[in-house]
């Protein structure tokens, strides 16, 4: 995915309606582009008059953000107490192991990033992994690997994902 | 939707013209739509709806609304036939024919579909019949599950905005707070202040200020709880409804919602009200003409648990790092953008408009002396009807888990209950029925909190459980103040330690006397809590710590360091499905060989056992 800084730029200007749109900004452009980049940030602090310190504070506080860019496939384990007591903690290991990546990290083939979430509320169904939002509800270890398996089945799997900055 | 209404007697006319349209003996057909039966695939059950009755020609007849979580979540998706009023469970795609050329067509019950009574092993038609509601009072969720969220028109044929009309139209600011005082309304959030006195305070401020600010709380952080979702996903307008009269009542022209962004479905849905409040003029400048303006914005949360904390809250609004201040000002007297400003939850908002139709009085009479009204509580974990329950007042802890909550899957022994989140403690099973009030709880060690329920049986190890919030709230402490973000930590250091199986005699101790220092020493209120969890369990299942640091045994079986993975040779039947399974390679044997599992590769992941066919994995 292309980065394109005018649309980054549309996107600061949309938001930006007064007093604490900062946080608005980079919530529309972590959700276009699944990370902000390093320019974002910078016309950020340009467009709203925000020291640019600032802004790599907020950037880095909120856990909805992220700095790196994100695999093609987005992994959430959720990690509620309803899923914790019914055995979350098994098939985020399960995934961890299956895909040689800590919580938060991302596959070196950019592939998939695996994600923890604190409580999305379906604890009925716990516990719950979002496989690019879709959910599955019931998990253990070995739905886990079955869940991975069909991701990869997909015809356009093995295209690489992720955003990279032109 | 009609044009802008003008005046009260506007809105009166317009409701009369959808409440006579408003026929409940109409063949209709309401599905959840909530999150939890969309996580459960009610919209693969809409889709189906839809299609079937286009090609039974019967799309004319009966008419599909989807609705809000009534919050039977466990036995979702859920459809309910009118006018019978049956109650259809765990509907999938594939009963949609039979649905509707049975029951639409033809009025026959498909009783596979029903809840069976486990006690009786009958069947149970209607929703009111069903133990899960019998015992619930449904005050805030009345309409969940019966108007379509996304319809402004529904809320208003059933009586919505009235409360605001009666206000508006007939009541003084000062004679709002006094029915809102009378009523005896406490924070739902947590903490239990009074409601009505709170916003005295603010509307003094206000006036002298001459600008204030009201915020609707909707930054529901606590794993477990999800009461809040579903009142914005179905019904948001009770909340608009409510800020529109407690922003009267302080004399307040602008209101934020901050809501998690982690509920798409409760923006959307909260999104739409707003704009539909909007265009009829509920919202906005001059609202029935009667010189009243107020405004609402919504504004997304970013992820952050401390964003709950209310000064926390208003950093976030104001578009910089959510990081609370000290208290006294209380936002009271300097809330947003240093102005007198007015923090209440989802819950508490919503309660506001049926004060005020029902009158205070009716209100007080519900609950007991002190704690008034109902409460909402999401009941999950290890029980048996995971699901939203709003009940009175004063109801003990018993009948909402075993009358409404149908019990303990499995059989399984109650261990204890876990209120307030990782702020709460919890209720083990000798205090089963206390009951459930701000200060009987607060007595135990537990708390009201915002409603998250967790339940928790013999198989929970309440070390690791105590572990799991401390881990919690250290991640989520934003490190502003050193004990909470030095002091967590090294809880749940010794929490590992001890869960790992390198427990050290003093650290029950020490654990209680560090736990009493963060929480007289922490700034907000997420740390004055963070300690909770472990002091709550430390308080009813010392002896659980015990056995992990002296016995080194995990009584639950959960704790890695202390249990071991073994094969019971007389039930292993040699059919490799756990060696192939295995991540570490740890199970050696052969085709209709007795399979071993060698300890030091075996990494306690438990793939073994939820694969064997024949229960020859044991922990030990």
């Amino acid at each position: 995915m292309r980065i394109a800084l005018d649309e980054v730029y549309a996107m600061i200007a949309r938001t930006a309606t007064g007093d604490g749109s900062l946080i608005a900004a980079l919530g529309a452009i972590q959700e276009r582009y699944r990370y902000l980049p390093p320019e974002a940030l910078i016309l950020a602090s340009e467009r709203l008059g925000i020291p640019l310190a600032q802004v790599y504070s907020v950037a880095t506080f909120y856990n909805a953000f992220s700095l790196e860019p994100k695999g093609k496939h987005l992994l959430h384990v959720c990690m509620g107490t309803a899923c914790h007591v019914r055995g979350s903690p098994q098939v985020l290991d399960r995934l961890q192991t299956k895909l040689a990546v800590k919580p938060g990290g991302t596959t070196r083939d950019r592939l998939f990033t695996l994600e923890t979430v604190n409580c999305l509320g379906a604890c009925a169904l716990g516990p719950i992994v979002i496989a690019d939002g879709e959910y599955s509800g019931q998990m253990n270890p070995q739905k886990a690997d079955q869940l991975l398996k069909n991701i990869q089945r997909r015809p356009d799997f093995a295209r690489r994902g992720g955003a990279e900055v032109r | 939707m009609i044009n802008r209404l003008r005046s009260v007697a506007d809105l009166q006319s317009w409701q009369a013209t959808l409440a006579a349209a408003w026929d409940e003996s109409k063949p209709r057909l309401r599905v959840c739509d909530g999150t939890g039966c969309r996580a459960l695939g009610s919209q693969k059950v809409l889709t189906a709806l839809y299609e079937e009755l286009n090609a039974a020609r019967l799309d004319t007849a009966v008419e599909i609304v989807g609705t809000g979580c009534p919050g039977f979540c466990e036995r979702g998706p859920l459809v309910t036939v009118y006018p019978q009023g049956l109650s259809y469970q765990r509907v999938q795609p594939d009963d949609v024919p039979e649905i509707v050329h049975k029951t639409c067509r033809h009025g026959e019950t498909i009783e596979r579909l029903l809840y069976t009574d486990p006690r009786t092993g009958g069947h149970i038609y209607t929703e009111p019949d069903l133990p899960f509601y019998r015992k619930q009072k449904r005050l805030v969720l009345d309409l969940n599950g019966r108007i379509d969220p996304t319809r402004i028109e529904d809320y208003i044929a059933l009586g919505g905005y009235a409360s605001l009309a009666k206000v508006l139209s007939t009541m003084t600011s000062e004679q709002v707070i006094a029915t809102v005082k009378a009523s005896g309304l406490r924070g739902r959030g947590g903490a239990g202040f009074p409601a009505g006195l709170k916003w005295e305070i603010c509307r003094k401020n206000v006036q002298i200020a001459g600008v204030g600010y009201i915020i609707c709380n909707a930054d529901e952080g606590d794993p477990g709880a999800f009461m809040d979702r579903s009142v914005m996903e179905g019904n948001p307008h009770s909340v608009i409804e409510g800020m529109l009269i407690g922003a009267y009542a302080m004399d307040v022209h602008q209101g934020y919602v901050y809501i998690r962004a982690e509920y798409p479905l409760a923006v959307e849905n909260l999104r739409t009200a707003i704009k539909q409040a909007e265009e009829v003029g509920l919202l906005g400048k001059n609202i029935f003409e009667r010189g009243f303006d107020f405004g609402l914005s919504v504004r997304l949360g970013a992820g952050a648990f401390v964003c709950g904390e209310e000064t926390a809250l208003m950093a976030s609004i104001e578009g910089r790092t959510g990081e609370p201040r000290p208290r006294p000002p209380y936002p009271a007297e300097s809330g947003l953008w240093g102005k007198p400003t007015n923090v209440n939850n989802v819950e508490t908002w919503a309660n506001v408009p049926i004060i005020v139709r029902d009158g205070s009085a009716a209100f007080a009479s519900i609950g007991t002396e002190k704690s008034k009204g109902t409460k909402i509580f999401s009941v999950v974990g290890k029980i048996n009807n995971t699901g939203l329950v709003e009940v009175p007042m004063g109801i003990t802890l018993r009948e909402v888990i075993y009358d409404i909550g149908g019990g303990i899957p499995k059989g399984k022994r109650f261990k204890a209950a876990q209120l307030g989140g990782p702020s709460g403690g919890c209720v083990p099973a000798e205090h089963l029925d206390v009951p459930i009030d701000y200060e009987s709880l607060s007595a135990l060690g537990a708390i009201m909190g915002s409603g998250g329920m967790v339940i928790t049986d013999e198989d929970t190890c309440m070390v690791d459980f105590a572990r799991y919030f401390m881990k919690f709230v250290q991640e989520e402490s934003c490190g502003k103040c050193t004990p909470c973000r030095v002091g967590t930590r090294v809880m749940l250091t010794i929490l590992e330690r001890i869960c790992a199986g390198n427990g050290k005699p003093g650290d029950i101790d020490y654990l209680v006397r560090l736990g009493e220092t963060i929480k007289t020493a922490s700034l907000c209120g997420l740390g004055q809590t963070a300690p909770n969890s472990v002091l709550s369990t430390i308080r009813y299942f010392r002896d659980e710590y015990q056995a992990h640091i002296i016995d080194r045994v995990c009584p639950a079986k959960v704790c890695k360091g202390l249990i071991t993975y073994s094969i019971i040779p007389e039930k292993c039947t040699g059919c490799m499905v756990c060696l192939h399974n295995c991540p570490t390679n740890a199970v050696a044997g052969a085709k209709q060989q007795v399979h071993v599992i060698n300890a030091a590769l075996c990494s306690r992941c438990g793939m073994c056992a939820s694969v064997c066919k024949f229960e020859a994995v044991v922990v030990q």
